[in-house]
């Protein structure tokens, strides 16, 4: 049983929790907020009570999705697993979803604590946590306002990694020199993931790359294949770091419209088999990697986890359709230059000439900082764009970025106020035609919440 | 006409989207009809001085600064100050214009040296400088976001500028922010600075173009997008920072 305080911090958060959905609202936060306020190891002692213990997912990008296919891949295996699912993933992220599946009495509502962690969160949540696997997807530079450079980053994760008990599995993407590094200072199992398809990426190092240098040594990195920013088949000539042995590989990744084959391979028994990821994009594929190496670590079954991958739907404005007016609305969530970069590789890869309602905003949950579209490769998109609505608080800002990447004047126009430009977006494309929607965090929601308003869209705390 | 642009370390500073600032100098230079080469130059390659109309020097991690720290220390320092004397523009931003001072001063560790073209000194600070800049000045307002905890003060050799309306600039304390000195200009505006700031964007293409080509005048361009993007940004900086 949790003890008398963090049972008091339960219910107060879980009256919170209460008084918020009765007036219609998310609830995802600020319950947790409450709860940590009045204890702060609340989330400790919650989930110090899950039975088969909790896993961390963090990283830039892909967090989300990855979370999303191991909660499923644990259900498959019938598990109950308590999950922050709505990318809530703050420390009261985390609280609140533990006080809505826990009793008034503190009785857990499932036995796994899956938890989607937010990298610069992610030092104090694992120390509070005390984990049974910690997956980390990627580093990339992202909302530099709040994380600061990647360096700083990547050792705070690192030094809290090298803290926790070797009963801990850490689960790491070998082919991204930074998050690899993770790994050095530990004597304990790690499961590493990565892409071994030599027809996967180029060998031409891409404009933006956080990582050029060796984690141990500094001097330059080689590349045998770059496939996105900094992740790809690299090494160190000075020092003679190298990518670490793939415990769990894609040998061949085939790419289509509406998700990707991969044949996996393990370096631990004689594992090939074939997965169908229903997402497109190589980046899910990289997710899928990681759910299904994390799925490893805690000991689920494979064929459990295949399937419940075959069977997966994309979360909150991860590629997901949605119908509105006679169109497909496909809803892309950008929120960094690597980010952005495979979103609209994915996008390209399929020769599409994309319509597309583009936001961007300032909020704190977008980075206040917008100039990491400059980083972006607008102009690998530009060429392809049949017509941009542009909106969002710093639309403004957006439209200079595509007309310095070369859309043509006549080919984008600004709508400032939501609604609009939701109107304009959908009604320049023809009937049963798509329209991509490209926005930060903070602007998606508010277009979803105007689509929800108008009888489209599910609002997401409820998914 | 031609315009030749050398970008300084673009595979160690940049971050913060500092690269926007290339894009800009180029497009505007290519909608006038010129001609443009953009050259990147790293750690240990050669920089010519005699080659650049105009140098672009980013921010970057802290890691990097160290090794482009060490490296301007040698030739590649020497063919900026050259590049300087005879008549190439630089534009740098937060990293890149601390090391183009004297020197940066941490808080334990031994100074680093800068390359000194610009009569300004940098201290780290404790805390850091993060959020929306507005920026007036004789020619025009600037608006950008800093993020930066070094302090730089002006030695009177280098001129602010501008003055600082929101944020912190230089260092938080004499409400001025960046410096001038000749043909040599640094700041703290990420965003990118140039694309919405135009009127920056064409100083230094003027400046550039006249080091090989004299009474070169700049056509007019359609500023409108960039204008409207300002106004956006400075009704955030003004109110939200």
């Amino acid at each position: 049983m949790p003890d008398a305080l963090a049972l008091i911090a339960n219910a107060a958060g879980k009256l919170t929790r209460e008084g918020l959905r009765a007036t219609g609202r998310g609830a995802t936060a600020l319950p947790g907020l409450v709860a940590l306020t009045l204890d702060p190891n609340f989330i400790g002692a919650l989930s110090a009570e899950l039975e088969y213990g909790v896993a961390c997912v963090s990283g830039t990008n892909g967090k989300t999705t990855t979370a999303r296919m191991l909660a499923d891949i644990s259900r498959t295996a019938g598990w109950n697993p308590i999950h922050n699912r709505s990318g809530s993933n703050l420390d009261r992220g985390v609280a609140a979803a533990l006080l809505a599946h826990t009793s008034w009495s503190g009785e857990p509502g499932g036995n796994f604590g899956l938890f989607e962690i937010d990298e610069a969160s992610l030092p104090s949540a694992v120390g509070k946590l005390e984990p049974r696997v910690v997956v980390v997807t990627n580093l990339f530079r992202d909302q530099m306002d709040r994380y600061f450079e990647l360096d700083t980053l990547a050792k705070k994760i690192g030094d809290a990694l090298a803290a926790l008990p070797a009963t801990t599995t850490l689960v790491l993407n070998a082919d991204d020199p930074l998050v690899a590094n993770l790994a050095v200072r530990r004597d304990a199992k790690t499961i590493f993931f990565g892409v071994d398809d030599p027809d996967v990426g180029g060998v031409v190092p891409q404009a933006i790359s956080d990582a050029t240098r060796c984690p141990r040594c500094k001097s330059p990195l080689k590349y045998a294949r770059v496939v996105l920013a900094h992740v790809g088949d690299w090494s160190c000539p000075s020092c003679g770091l190298t990518r670490p042995p793939r415990d769990v590989s894609a040998t061949k990744i085939l790419l289509g419209p509406d998700g990707s084959e991969i044949a996996l391979a393990g370096t631990v028994g004689s594992i090939f088999e074939s997965v169908r990821v229903p997402i497109p994009g190589l980046y899910n594929a990289y997710n899928a990697l990681a759910a299904l190496a994390a799925a490893r670590a805690l000991d689920l079954g494979l064929a459990e986890a295949i399937r419940a991958l075959a069977n997966f739907r994309p979360a909150f404005g991860r590629l997901e359709k949605i119908e509105h007016k006679g169109r497909t609305l496909r809803l892309v969530l950008v929120k960094n230059p690597a980010g952005f970069n495979a979103a609209i590789g994915a996008l390209l890869e399929t020769g599409r000439t994309p319509r597309l309602l583009a936001a961007l905003s300032d909020r704190d949950a977008d980075g206040r900082d917008v100039s990491w579209i400059w980083d972006a490769d607008f102009e690998a998109l530009a060429p392809s764009v049949e017509h941009a609505v542009i909106t969002g608080l710093r639309g403004r800002d957006l439209a200079l970025r595509f007309k310095y990447a070369g859309l043509a004047k006549e080919r984008m126009e600004v709508v400032d106020e939501w609604s609009a430009a939701i109107d304009r977006a959908t009604m320049l494309a023809p009937e049963g035609g798509e329209v991509v929607v490209l926005a930060t965090y903070t602007a998606m929601q508010a277009l979803r919440a105007v689509l929800a308003h108008a009888g489209a869209a599910v609002p997401f705390w409820e998914d | 006409m031609d315009l030749r642009i050398a970008h300084l370390y673009p595979d160690l500073m940049n971050i913060y989207g500092d690269r926007g600032n290339v894009i800009a100098l180029a497009q505007r230079a290519k909608w006038r009809g010129i001609e443009v080469e953009v050259r990147p130059y790293s750690v240990g390659e050669w920089a010519d001085p005699e080659w650049p109309d105009v140098w672009f020097f980013g921010g970057g991690q802290d890691q990097g600064q160290d090794i482009v720290g060490a490296d301007l220390a040698g030739k590649n320092g020497a063919a900026l100050r050259k590049s300087v004397e005879g008549g190439g523009a630089i534009f740098s931003v937060c990293g890149g214009y601390q090391l183009l001072g004297h020197e940066y001063v941490p808080e334990v560790d031994p100074s680093i040296p800068g390359v000194g073209i610009l009569d300004v000194t940098t201290r780290a600070g404790k805390r850091r400088f993060v959020g929306n800049l507005l920026v007036d000045s004789p020619d025009g307002q600037l608006v950008g976001f800093e993020n930066h905890s070094g302090r730089t003060y002006l030695g009177p050799g280098a001129k602010a500028l501008g003055t600082v309306i929101a944020g912190n600039g230089n260092n938080g304390e004499d409400k001025t922010e960046g410096a001038v000195q000749g043909k040599v200009i640094g700041c703290y505006l990420h965003g990118s600075c140039l694309p919405k700031n135009p009127w920056l964007a064409d100083r230094l293409l003027a400046w550039a173009l006249d080091r090989r080509h004299k009474d070169t005048k700049l056509d007019p361009l359609d500023d409108a997008d960039e204008a409207a993007a300002r106004v956006q940004a400075s009704e955030v900086a003004r109110t939200r920072t």
